[in-house]
């Protein structure tokens, strides 16, 4: 396996120069300010909490449907991560799936998802990643399933946000009308809707943005970027505490801007190279026991009277 | 920051010796397929792997089916930018075919993959 130690090398050192902090990195917001918290200081922080704290996960990527060679059964590995979920010490408040539930958009690769999230008891919230908008009403399947906001009304084409505990969380659809050489869509209907949602709150509202392929360009030549993302940006830059959950490149990658924290999620599926680290973006084949070390669940803790936020990455294995 | 970081020698190197090391294995997953059509000029195969459609631009009389034939381990699609033809998701080993009546120049897309273009060229004999 040469091949695969040059991969992982050359990943480290990728990481290293690009200032992106590894897996299982506690990121913490401080004053607005985002700070690498060191185990002890995370729990410090955890103490000093106030009585309202909550957490909630993110999963990303199930891919129910997919049965390659990396992973035959993507059902198995998902039940994995619910079960990971339950196991939680903490009971979280929810769940968040950043996208491509399925892999070809069928019914029945939604029911079993269905299915098996439901084991964690939780209440869910779903934004679309690429491969949910595959059926013949181009994303109309996904819409009817997921594409409600807490009221139980769809928005444009199943965009929404909802509160919960003094924290705004904006779920956004980047992956629909995709133009041919471009990257991730929002659309100018969908900005002009965040404009309005973001209008009403306060700068100190910390804000939770959830979209399925990243709206940073972490490496647009694989399409791993969202072309008006900026837009969406900068109708955030006011507010003191913006994290950014996405999915789609299927690793952890964590990028702070200003007072912008990126975060994008292991893959509950398969996992992905690391950028330009491959001849393409497909699934990348590892050694069957070590696929679980590279797909995982995320665990978000909010503590609120110090703005503190802790978003700790966890594999399957 | 991010383009400098890959614009390393070092870093390209060993991009190039995967892209070199994989598309042997491609070649040889598009050979196992059984019931591959052969190619000919009326009907040319366009081979997708890698994320790349190949050739990306092929040239064709006017009545030639082309047949997008998917060796890569996720499904693309093939969209016409002018939406005169769209295929359905085309898994691994699956594939799309569309006869082309109308002279023209075809520019199309992967619409799980935008990044990936092609071009179909229609001339008269
Ligand atoms: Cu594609």
């Amino acid at each position: 396996m040469a091949d695969n130690e040059t991969v992982n090398e050359g990943r480290r050192g990728a990481l290293k120069c690009m200032a992106w902090a590894g897996t299982g990195v506690v990121w913490g917001l401080a004053g607005g300010l985002p700070v690498g918290l060191g185990a002890l200081d995370a729990e410090a922080a955890t103490r000093a909490a106030p009585a309202t704290p909550f957490t909630f996960v993110q999963v990303s990527d199930s891919h129910i449907g997919f049965a390659k060679p990396v992973n035959p059964d993507a059902r198995a590995t998902f039940r994995e991560a619910v079960a990971k979920i339950r196991a939680l010490p903490d009971r979280p408040a929810f769940i968040v799936h950043t996208g491509d539930v399925s892999q070809l958009s069928k019914d029945q690769e939604f029911d079993d998802a269905d299915q098996i999230i439901k084991e964690a008891g939780l209440p869910v919230f779903h934004v679309p990643g690429e491969h949910d908008v595959l059926d013949d009403g181009a994303g109309k399947a996904f819409l009817a399933r997921y594409g409600k906001d807490v009221d139980g009304g769809a928005r444009g084409a199943g965009w929404y946000s909802f509160d919960h505990a003094g924290v705004h969380f904006v779920a956004l659809v980047n992956v629909l009308n995709l133009k041919a050489g471009g990257l991730g869509s929002l659309g100018t209907e969908q900005l002009a809707w965040l404009k309005a949602d973001l209008h009403a709150r306060s700068a100190s509202t910390p804000i939770v943005v959830l979209a399925h392929i990243p709206l940073w360009s972490v490496y647009p030549d694989w399409g791993w970027g969202t072309d008006d993302g900026a837009q969406a940006l900068k109708l955030l830059a006011r507010f003191g505490s913006v994290t950014v959950l996405n999915g789609h490149i299927h690793q952890v990658l964590q990028k702070v801007e200003g007072r912008v924290a990126f975060h994008t999620a292991r893959s509950t599926a398969f996992p992905q190279p690391a950028p330009g680290q491959g001849p393409s973006p497909g699934p990348m084949k590892v050694p069957a026991e070590q696929l679980r070390s590279v797909l995982g669940v995320r665990q978000v803790d909010f503590v609120r009277a110090g703005q503190a936020l802790a978003v700790i990455d966890t594999p399957l294995a | 920051m991010l383009q400098q970081a890959f614009a390393s020698p070092r870093a390209l190197a060993v991009a190039l010796a995967l892209v070199l090391g994989t598309g042997a294995g491609a070649g040889a997953a598009l050979a196992a397929i059984p019931a591959a059509p052969p190619a000919t000029a009326s009907a040319p195969v366009v081979t997708i792997g890698n994320f790349t459609f190949g050739p990306m631009t092929i040239t064709v009389p006017v009545g030639a089916r082309v047949t997008w034939v998917n060796a890569d381990d996720v499904p693309h699609t093939v969209v016409a930018v002018d939406n005169s033809f769209r295929s359905k998701p085309i898994d691994s080993d699956e594939r799309f075919t569309f006869t082309f009546a109308k002279p023209g120049v075809y520019s199309y897309f992967c619409s799980l993959h935008p990044r990936m273009v092609g071009k179909v060229i229609v001339k008269r004999p």
